[in-house]
C-alpha cells in the first residue's frame, strides 16, 4: 500500500490526533481511479497526497513497438473524452516532423471538429462538476447537447468516443454530407443552452458558496506548477496555445481568450463557459471559410519521419497537450513523450486544497477537469 | 492559502437575493422543461420521454459506423473478394487478424499455375479497438466494419470470429417485451 508522507505537524484544534482519509480510488468524483489520501483536522484538510497509476497501460511503450499511422487510435486513449484532439497532436507531430503538406481543407475540418470536442468536453465537465457540486440539472442539460456533437462524430468518423479520427496527411473520409447542416444546427442552438446553464447556475446562491473563494491559485503559481488551460486561465494568465503557436487554421481564425481575475472555482467555470462560446465562434467562422479541395496530402509508401527529435504541441480542452517524438529513421519511433495537461493540472490540488472542507476537495478535483486515461497513460 | 476577497453585495443583489430571484429563475427553466415535456415533439409519443428505447427499439446507426467485421464478398459469384493478400494483418496494430492462404492449382494459358488464395481467416474482436485501419487497408473491399454492434458472447472463445461467421455474419437477436 502507499505509504503517505506528510511530514507537517500542526496544532489541531480540540487538540485531537489528525485523522488520515482515504478518498477513492472507487469515490465517484475522483473522475476515475484516483486515490487521495487526505490528512484532517475535523473536517478541515491539512495535507493530502494523490496516488495515481491505476489506469496505467504503458501507452508511451507500446508506440515504440509500432509503425507511426498506427498510433493515432492509441492517442485517442488517452484522453478519451477528448480523443479527437489527443489524436490530433499526434498525427499533427509526424506531419511537421517529415514537412508533409496537410491541404487547407483538411486543417479546417481539423479546426472544426477539434473545437466540437472541446465543448463536448467542456459540455461533461459542466455536467460531472455541476453534479459533484450538487446540481443534478444541468447534467441533463448538457449530456443532451453532448449527445448532438457525439452524433456529429459518429456520422464523420464512426465512432462515437474514441473516434480515431485523424490519419497522418489529412484525414480518412472527407465531411459526410449533410455535414455542413448539422454543425450549422448545432451552432445555432448553443447560445440558447448555455444561457439556460447560466440561468441556473451563474448566480444561484448555492453555487456561488460552494464556488466563490474556493481553490485559489495564484498567476505566479500557477505558472510555476505549470498549469495549463482553462485552468491557468482562471488565474488571469493569457496563454493559449492557438494563439501563441497556432497550429490547424487557427491563425485565420478571430476569437479572444477569457481570463479569469481571482483564480478561484467560479473563475475558472466562467472561463470554461465563454470558452464554449469562443468555440462556437471559431466553428461558425471555419465553417463560413471552408475551402474545398482534398483532405489528404500524399503519403509516400512507409512514413518514417527524418532521425531527429520534435516537440509540437497544441490546446487541447484541458490544457497543453504535448507530444515529443525521437526517431531513428526507421518506420517506428524510438522514443515518445506526451505531455498530459491533466498530470501537470493535477499536481495543483494540493495547494489548492489545504486549508478547506472536505467537501470542497471534490469541488477542487472537479474543476481541475482531469481524465485518468491521461494521468497514468 | 490565498484567499480572495468575496464582493459584498449590492442593495440590488440583496433586494435580489431576499426575494430568492436567483433560485426562483432556476426553478422556473426547470418547471418549463418538466411541463414542455408532455408536448415537446421530439419526444417519444409525447410522454416526455427522451431516452433511446434500446433493445426494443434498435438505433440507426451511421453509415460509416465501425461495428462487427465482414468477409465481402461478389455479390454475383458469392465468391469471397479476399485475395489472400495479408494487409489487413500487416495495417492491424493489435496483430488481430490472421490469414490463413493455401495454394491452388489454376491453368493459365494451358499451362498448370500456382495460386494463393484464402483459406481460413480469423478476426479476434475481442482484441479489435474498431479504428478501421484494416479496413482501409483492404485493397479489394473486402474486409468491412459493418453497422452491427452487438458483439457480445458468453465466452472468450466467441470473441474469435472464422470466416464462415465473418462471411455469414451473426444472427441478430430479436428481442421482445
Ligand atoms: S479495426 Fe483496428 S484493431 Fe480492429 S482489426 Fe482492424 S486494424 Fe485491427
Ligand atoms: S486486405 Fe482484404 S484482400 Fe487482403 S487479406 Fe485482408 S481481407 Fe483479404
Amino acid at each position: 500500500m502507499h505509504q503517505v508522507e506528510i511530514a507537517t505537524t500542526q496544532e489541531t484544534l480540540l487538540d485531537s490526533p489528525e485523522m488520515v482519509l482515504n478518498m477513492g480510488p472507487q469515490h465517484p468524483s475522483t473522475h476515475g481511479v484516483l486515490r487521495v489520501v487526505l490528512k484532517l483536522d475535523g473536517e478541515t484538510v491539512i495535507d493530502l497526497d494523490c496516488d495515481i497509476g491505476y489506469l496505467h497501460r504503458g501507452m508511451e511503450k507500446i508506440a515504440e513497438n509500432r509503425m507511426y499511422t498506427m498510433i493515432a487510435p492509441y492517442w485517442d486513449r488517452l484522453d478519451y473524452i477528448a480523443a479527437v484532439s489527443n489524436g490530433l497532436v499526434w498525427v499533427e507531430t509526424v506531419e511537421q516532423m517529415m514537412g508533409l503538406p496537410v491541404p487547407p481543407r483538411a486543417h479546417y475540418l481539423r479546426t472544426i471538429l477539434t473545437e466540437l470536442n472541446r465543448i463536448a468536453s467542456h459540455l461533461l465537465w459542466l455536467a460531472t462538476h455541476a453534479l459533484d457540486i450538487g446540481a443534478v440539472t444541468v447534467l441533463l442539460w448538457a449530456l443532451r447537447e453532448r449527445e448532438e456533437i457525439l452524433k456529429i462524430f459518429e456520422r464523420q468518423f464512426g465512432a462515437r468516443l474514441t473516434c480515431h479520427a485523424w490519419r497522418v496527411g489529412g484525414m480518412p473520409n472527407d465531411a459526410y454530407d449533410d455535414f455542413n447542416k448539422d454543425v450549422r444546427q448545432f451552432v445555432n442552438n448553443f447560445p440558447k443552452r448555455l444561457e439556460e446553464y447560466e440561468t441556473v447556475l451563474s448566480e444561484n446562491r448555492i453555487w456561488l458558496s460552494r464556488t466563490v473563494g474556493i481553490g485559489v491559485i495564484s498567476g505566479e503559481d500557477a505558472i510555476a506548477i505549470g498549469l495549463s488551460g482553462p485552468a491557468l486561465r482562471g488565474s488571469g494568465v493569457a496563454w493559449d496555445v492557438r494563439k501563441s503557436r497556432p497550429y490547424a487554421a487557427y491563425a485565420d481564425m478571430d476569437f479572444d481568450i477569457p481570463l479569469g481575475e481571482n483564480g478561484d472555482t467560479y473563475d475558472r467555470y466562467l472561463v470554461r463557459l465563454e470558452e464554449m462560446r469562443q468555440s462556437r465562434r471559431i466553428i461558425d467562422q471555419a465553417l463560413e471559410k471552408l475551402p474545398d479541395g482534398p483532405v489528404n496530402a500524399k503519403l509516400p509508401k512507409i512514413v518514417k519521419p527524418p532521425a531527429g527529435d520534435y516537440y509540437h504541441s497544441i490546446e487541447g480542452p484541458k490544457g497543453e497537450i504535448g507530444c515529443y517524438l525521437v526517431s531513428d529513421g526507421t518506420a517506428q519511433p524510438w522514443r515518445v513523450r506526451v505531455r498530459p495537461p491533466s498530470f501537470i493540472n493535477l499536481q495543483a490540488l494540493k495547494q489548492m486544497c489545504v486549508g478547506h472542507l472536505v467537501a470542497d476537495v471534490v469541488a477542487i478535483i472537479g474543476t481541475l477537469d482531469i481524465v485518468l486515461g491521461e494521468i497514468d497513460r | 492559502m490565498p484567499l480572495v476577497p468575496i464582493p459584498k453585495p449590492t442593495f440590488v443583489q440583496k433586494l435580489k437575493r431576499f426575494f430568492m430571484i436567483d433560485l426562483l429563475k432556476g426553478l422556473g427553466l426547470t418547471l418549463k422543461y418538466n411541463l414542455g415535456a408532455l408536448v415537446d415533439k421530439d419526444a417519444v409519443a409525447g410522454k416526455g420521454i427522451y431516452t433511446e428505447q434500446y433493445p426494443k427499439v434498435r438505433p440507426d446507426v451511421a453509415p460509416r459506423f465501425h461495428g462487427a467485421p465482414r468477409l465481402n464478398m461478389d455479390p454475383e459469384t458469392h465468391d469471397t473478394l479476399c485475395i489472400a493478400c495479408n494487409l489487413c494483418a500487416i495495417a492491424c496494430p493489435e496483430d488481430c487478424i490472421d490469414v490463413i492462404p493455401m495454394d491452388v492449382e489454376i491453368i493459365v494459358a494451358g499451362k498448370p499455375r500456382k495460386k494463393k488464395v484464402i483459406d481460413e481467416f480469423i478476426f479476434d474482436t475481442s482484441r479489435c479497438m474498431f479504428c478501421a485501419l484494416c479496413q482501409e487497408a483492404c485493397p479489394t473491399s473486402c474486409l468491412e466494419l459493418t453497422q452491427d454492434f452487438e458483439l457480445a458472447t458468453y465466452s472468450r472463445a466467441g470473441f474469435v470470429w472464422n470466416r464462415e461467421m465473418l462471411e455469414q455474419g451473426r444472427e441478430t437477436v430479436k428481442y421482445t417485451s
